[in-house]
């Protein structure tokens, strides 16, 4: 038996070794979110009220929610964070859920889609994709309309809304030879040509709390589950203690 | 009239009017099982703890799921935000269902190794083929639910399978979509037969599953028959009932398996995108074909099978073919001797063969097709067909050890 174990994991070892790849993005930065950081969180709400939250949703999330998690009073909520009116023009109130304004078919004239929800982007993109992707932006002329790209999400249809806080950046091209043996330009640095009124460390810091807040936003409960788990594992292992004693006496008249 | 055993109290009145002891006694305090089970003996327990850890975990869902194309996927997040331990039901439910296959698969593969499939247990291995395929149907229905883009793109390409078939391909999928998309009908139909049609059957298979097992004796990693040897009041020498002996054995691997579970559960419920595949974030659009469909591990093997045919309509009957090949285990498989432990060396090479193509297989079933990969896909195909072709050669005439008379 073991020595077929042996010979099973050692014919598949080399197929471990082709992993799949995709093209280079720029950045390809990592972070880390810290669960315990409730101010960053509580930094990065802030951030999505006042500029993600005019186009895209959060509809699975509710307010009053985001503020029990996150240790902010309904008051202070419903003063900080909520900016939106309900269909009878009054305040939406602190239990709605995260909807946005802007109507589907408005949307679709100004950008040609409906901006995704966000509830959930943090676990359908990963947190690291997100960290690059908002300071990916770039200037590109050829964009109608827009006037910059994305050096992770191409053409992607969405304006640089925190272009006032990172100002804009100009990218610096590298040639490269790809396996087949093309040549291809791939972005290697930004240079920025416009400042915004944050430097870019406080930029990367906004992104990096704004990503903590997604990550939140995406699964909520994701603390509870942690903590919940470690009790269930730590009273299954005492009951396996007592499993074990009740097979080994049950067992000792089996010869 | 014959001696009844008349019980006294509330037991002997339910016993003069129904078997309860006596169903008690065949199935757990007199069914004799061999004593010399082994790790791979707590599979068939464990999948009727997953069994009826679905089934329970899938009626809380279904107070609060909403089978309708518009409010489906939402109704997953509100089961898994606003009702309370909306979360732990959902990921106790998505983890089993991976689970659930995790077992069957060692569960099959210790019928393999020991032979459990050969005569007289031909019926239990047939009824546990009809588990795997019922739980396949299952599965597959199950994960259209969520309505998230690899729910829906997932389904359409394997209901879009059908349409291979020949003359009644196009009317047949059309039949099974209920619409010419992927829709609320198929939505609907689905959860339908999630919910009650499989369940039934699937719980129909898995009393007569073990009503056969009971019947003729659960075999052993020695392949031994345990009935040949019986002491003077009838009872196999190497036999222990089951009741307390193995449930006592297996609430301990229960537990294990129940330790396993949780830190996937608690700690890892996406399993690395296995388990819940990270496009299923994002509710289905007919109009958005994802970069990559795969899907779920546990069907990849198969799905691999398919992708290496160059012809679609031969990929789908390779495919098909790979699941039914297993039903003919018991008639493929010639030789008189059971377990792995008494067979050639030429049966181990071919267990290691099945292992690496199956494993090689849905490695690969999960991977975007390359040129290199569809190569070894073919490679791992051959083998994993090959099992069955070798081993109806290499069983006429096997060069086995000799069997012992009594387990070891």
């Amino acid at each position: 038996m073991r020595a077929m174990l042996i010979i099973v994991a050692g014919l598949l070892l080399p197929a471990v070794a082709w992993g799949a790849g995709g093209g280079p993005t720029y950045p390809d930065d990592r972070i880390e979110i810290d669960w315990d950081d409730k101010a960053a969180m509580q930094r990065g709400a802030r951030t999505f009220v006042n500029y993600c939250l005019s186009c895209h949703s959060a509809a699975y999330a509710r307010f009053n929610r985001v503020g029990q998690d996150l240790g902010i009073p309904d008051d202070v909520v419903r003063d900080n964070l909520i900016f939106t009116t309900d269909m009878n023009g009054e305040k939406t109130k602190v239990g709605a859920l995260m909807k946005t304004t802007m109507t589907s078919q408005y949307a679709e004239q100004a950008f040609g889609i409906t901006p995704p929800d966000l509830s959930l982007v943090a676990r359908s993109r990963g947190v690291n994709w997100l960290y690059n992707y908002l300071r990916g932006f770039y200037v590109d002329e050829s964009r109608e309309g827009l006037g910059v790209n994305n050096g992770v999400f191409a053409n992607v249809g969405m304006p640089h809304v925190l272009a006032e806080l990172q100002g804009l950046q100009k990218p610096q091209y590298n040639t490269v030879t790809d396996s087949h043996g093309n040549e291809q330009e791939v972005i290697v640095g930004f240079e920025l040509v416009k400042a915004g009124s944050m430097t870019q460390s406080e930029y990367d810091q906004t992104i990096h709390d704004l990503v903590a807040f997604l990550d939140y936003l995406a699964e909520p409960y994701k603390q509870t589950r942690k903590n919940v788990g470690t009790g269930v594992i730590i009273f299954l292992f005492f009951f396996l203690i007592l499993a074990y004693a009740l097979k080994k006496e049950y067992w000792k008249d089996v010869h | 009239m014959s001696e009844k055993q008349t019980g006294t109290g509330l037991l002997g009145w339910i016993d003069a009017r129904f078997p309860l002891t006596k169903m008690y006694e065949e199935h757990l305090g007199k069914y004799y099982a061999p004593k010399n089970f082994n790790f791979w003996y707590f599979f068939g327990s464990l999948a009727l703890l997953v069994l009826v850890l679905q089934i329970v975990t899938g009626i809380f869902l279904t107070m609060h799921y909403k089978p309708d194309g518009d409010l489906a996927f939402a109704s997953v997040e509100y089961i898994m935000r606003d009702v309370d331990w909306g979360w732990l039901i959902r990921y106790l439910h998505s983890t089993g269902a991976s689970a659930f296959f995790v077992v069957v698969y060692l569960h099959m593969f210790r019928a393999l190794i020991y032979g459990s499939y050969q005569r007289p247990r031909e019926l239990i291995w047939i009824f546990g083929m009809f588990i795997f395929l019922a739980l396949m149907a299952e599965a597959f229905m199950g994960y259209l639910l969520p309505w998230g883009q690899m729910s829906y793109w997932g389904a359409q390409v394997i209901i879009s399978l059908f349409g291979a078939i020949p003359i009644v391909g196009d009317e047949l999928t059309l039949w099974i979509r209920g619409d010419f998309v992927i829709s609320d009908a198929t939505l609907n139909r689905f959860f339908a037969l999630h919910v009650i049609a499989v369940p039934l059957v699937l719980l129909m298979l898995v009393v007569m599953h073990i009503i056969a097992l009971h019947e003729v004796g659960s075999n052993n990693p020695d392949g031994v028959d345990i009935k040949k040897n019986k002491d003077e009041n009838g009872i196999p020498l190497d036999g222990i009932p089951f009741h307390p002996y193995y449930t006592v054995k297996d609430i301990v691997g229960v537990v294990v398996f129940l330790i396993l579970f949780s830190v996937v559960v608690f700690f890892m419920p996406e399993m690395g995108g296995y388990f819940l595949e990270y496009a299923n974030f994002v509710p289905a659009d007919q109009f958005k074909t994802p970069e990559h469909i795969a899907p779920v591990w546990y069907f990849t093997p198969f799905y691999a099978i398919l992708r290496a045919v160059p012809d679609k309509l031969m990929g789908v009957i390779a495919m098909f073919a790979a699941i039914a090949v297993l039903f003919f285990m018991p008639w493929i498989d010639r030789g008189k001797v059971r377990s792995v432990r008494y067979r050639s060396g030429a049966f181990k090479l071919l267990l290691v063969m099945l292992v690496v193509s199956f494993i090689g297989l849905g490695y690969l079933g999960a991977l975007p097709a390359t040129e290199t990969r569809t190569l070894f896909a073919r490679l791992f195909s051959v083998g994993y067909f090959g099992f069955f072709v070798g081993l109806w050669w290499i069983s006429k005439n096997e060069n086995t050890k000799p069997v012992p008379e009594r387990v070891q």
